[in-house]
């Protein structure tokens, strides 16, 4: 007579369970899963080319996924100066990604304006989207490159979710009733 | 003394028109009296010379002088390796010259930056649009009276300026044999200066 029935859960096969919450479950999938819009403007892009090949290789940290549509992507790295011409097309290009998206401003061009203290240059991209990690540098080493998207997982980490999706949800039944 | 032959050339074919050629270290400019005169000086230097190849065109903004512009031709010849510099003044009331663009194609896209930036017409031209910034922008940004910080400007769902903090620049180097602590950009401003530092020139060490 059998004893144990292989219908349900077996954990010689399966390994063991893991008991989390689904905030954190969401987080983990979300972090280690940042499909990044690489908004090249100028040198600094040619580092973010660096990160994405083989010798640095961000895919490590599971952002390999450069995508060129807003659509696909939820983490916009500023690279490059932003200039009065191209700061519209930057924010269009913003408001086209779906949430939850985040924005890291990669040197210090994108940052601050850098060096380019003129009538042609946005003094610093959170002039017009909100930004999560500024990058130093001019322009910035891939590593730290890196060390930005590490600091932008360990954010989306602690990020709530469901909890946030609630207070979404009781705001718009609160407006519907 | 390629280049002066060719330019004294220019000069015996156009007497007066053209200044007595100027050298220096081997780069010789000629200065043309009127530039209404511009294109058939040019279609002689192409045609005659050989000066095929545009290789810029700048202008200078002689602010407080008269004429105030300055408009600059660069030419150089392929086959033997010629340059010559062509200058021709316009004044500020018409700030409007003929067009190259029949003689050399690439006039095209230098003359729409000198419109763009300087805010010099070029009769003749048949897509006289800026270049650099966007259609719309109100000033010319290299003016000498324009700030170096800009002005604040609004073309909606275009583009937008504002005026940009140059927390008391300009940051000026010095040319001199110091260490390079002392030469570093800085901001220099001088004891009696007026305010509006930004707008005034630097001359020689000195901002005047």
């Amino acid at each position: 007579m059998q004893t144990q029935s292989e219908i349900g859960y077996n954990s010689k096969i399966e390994g063991d369970v893991v008991i989390t919450r689904i905030d954190a479950a969401l987080a983990w999938f979300r972090k280690n899963s940042v499909w990044p819009m690489p908004m090249g403007l100028a040198c600094c892009g040619i580092e973010l080319m660096a990160v994405g090949a083989s010798r640095f290789d961000i895919s490590r940290f599971g952002s390999e996924v450069m995508r060129f549509s807003p659509r696909q992507s939820d983490c916009m790295i500023v690279a490059g100066t932003v200039t009065y011409k191209m700061a519209g097309y930057v924010k269009r290009i913003y408001d086209q990604m779906p949430e939850p998206k985040w924005v890291i401003a990669m040197g210090a061009c994108a940052s601050t304006g850098g060096m380019y203290r003129s009538y042609a240059v946005l003094q610093g991209v959170d002039n017009i989207i909100p930004v999560d990690v500024y990058i130093s540098g001019c322009p910035p080493r891939p590593e730290a490159v890196l060390d930005a998207l590490v600091k932008i997982q360990n954010q989306i980490g602690t990020e709530p979710i469901l909890s946030k999706m609630n207070v979404v949800a009781q705001l718009t039944g609160a407006a519907k009733s | 003394m390629l280049n002066l032959d060719l330019a004294n050339q220019i000069k015996a074919k156009f007497g007066d028109l053209i200044s007595e050629p100027a050298e220096f270290r081997g780069e010789v400019t000629v200065k043309i009296a009127d530039a209404e005169k511009i294109v058939e000086v040019c279609e002689f230097a192409k045609a005659k010379l050989g000066f095929i190849y545009l290789v810029d065109i700048s202008s200078i903004d002689n602010y407080g002088e008269d004429p105030r512009w300055t408009v600059v031709y660069h030419l150089r010849a392929i086959v033997n390796g010629a340059e010559i510099r062509l200058k021709t003044d316009v004044s500020e009331e018409k700030s409007e010259l003929p067009t190259v663009l029949g003689v050399w194609a690439t006039a095209n896209w230098h003359e729409r930056e000198i419109y763009d930036m300087m805010g010099i017409r070029f009769s003749g031209h048949p897509d006289l649009r800026r270049i650099l910034m966007w259609e719309g922008y109100p000033y010319f940004p290299l003016r000498k009276d324009f700030p170096l910080a800009g002005k604040p400007t609004n073309v909606p769902d275009v583009a937008f300026t504002k005026v940009t903090p140059l927390e008391g620049g300009p940051f000026v180097t010095l040319p001199s044999s110091d260490d390079a602590i002392a030469r570093e950009p800085r901001v220099r401003v001088p004891e009696n200066a007026e305010p509006g530092i930004s707008d005034k020139r630097l001359v020689g060490n000195q901002l005047k």
